[in-house]
């Protein structure tokens, strides 16, 4: 008998995105080209939607340090999409033939990412077991453990995601839901940067 | 020592005792980053200190942060290393990211300009 998936939402999921003027999404096709000719694309079309959404916010003013805020953006838009694609990319099944997207929208103080992808029943498990550790824990000493893990390379780094949420600030929200055959799962990602 | 591509170059100047990282660096998982780690290993091997100027690398993904805690750990086993890192206050992520590198390895000078 086959197990029955039941969706399940972890984090700060968003469930009816407040609209935005100004949005934009990418869809990529995971069997299209060979890994490593796709993969340059990820980090091209991170660095596009970085300078992308950039231009929406002044150039002018020093934040805090010594890039303004037109280049934070564009520096911190280019990051998160960029690990977004490529966490959606390893963690995908790539039996199934359905598009990779990811969709950004921007707000006047935030920006909004949200990646959909498809991942084994095996994999979304393995991932929300992970995710519950990472949600119920000390996030500074989460973080420190895993650094010191990975530099050990014991195990699965995460670096990504922890990066994201501890070095950029992004609140994250997960949705998995079944697609027809219960053994594929659609994964639907968002992350929240203020900006 | 020197991997140049159309999109990094990584390369060790023996006279300063420094690995330079220049371009955007996003390879895809840490296999992917061993001679870049090789390069690093080559260039500490037998030597008191070394230092990795950072100031042009505009791009590293989060395997290529992997990467460099590996080989801050792997400096801090050996003991009788001292290591510098050398970052830019006007690229975001070294900003963002560098300073974790000093939890491994709280002895780590952080250099920013």
């Amino acid at each position: 008998m086959t197990e029955t998936f039941t969706p399940i939402i972890l984090g700060q999921y968003i469930p009816q995105i407040p609209p935005s003027e100004e949005y934009l999404t990418l869809h990529f096709s995971p069997t299209a080209a060979p890994r490593n000719r796709r993969w340059r694309n990820y980090g091209l079309s991170a660095d596009f939607l970085g300078d992308y959404f950039a231009a929406f916010f002044p150039g002018g003013e020093l934040l805090a340090g010594k890039i303004n805020r037109r280049d934070t953006v564009k520096a911190a838009v280019s990051y998160v999409a960029n690990e977004l694609l490529e966490n959606a990319v390893k963690y995908s099944d790539s039996t199934v033939n359905i598009p990779i997207s990811i969709t950004l929208y921007l707000y006047e103080q935030a920006i909004i990412f949200r990646v959909i992808n498809h991942a084994t029943l095996d994999t979304v498990h393995q991932y929300q077991t992970y995710l519950q550790q990472l949600l119920n824990a000390d996030m500074d000493e989460f973080y420190t453990q895993q650094l010191e893990k990975t530099a050990m390379g014991l195990g699965e780094s995460h670096m990504g995601l922890l990066t994201m949420i501890n070095d950029y600030g992004a609140e994250f929200g997960w949705r998995f839901s079944p697609v027809s055959s219960a053994e594929t799962i659609t994964v639907d990602v968002m992350a929240q940067l203020q900006v | 020592m020197d991997i140049k591509t159309d999109d990094y170059r990584v390369w060790y100047d023996p006279e300063a005792n420094t690995v330079f990282f220049q371009g955007f660096l996003r390879l895809d998982g840490m296999e992917a980053y061993s001679p870049v780690m090789s390069l690093l290993l080559d260039a500490v091997e037998k030597q008191p200190q070394i230092t990795l100027n950072l100031r042009q690398l505009e791009f590293l993904n989060s395997s290529g942060i992997s990467m460099l805690s590996m080989f801050v750990v792997k400096v801090r086993q050996r003991g009788d290393v001292q290591l510098y890192l050398q970052g830019a206050e006007n690229v975001l992520w070294q900003t963002k990211s560098l300073k974790n590198l000093q939890r491994l390895m709280p002895g780590l000078q952080l250099e920013f300009a």
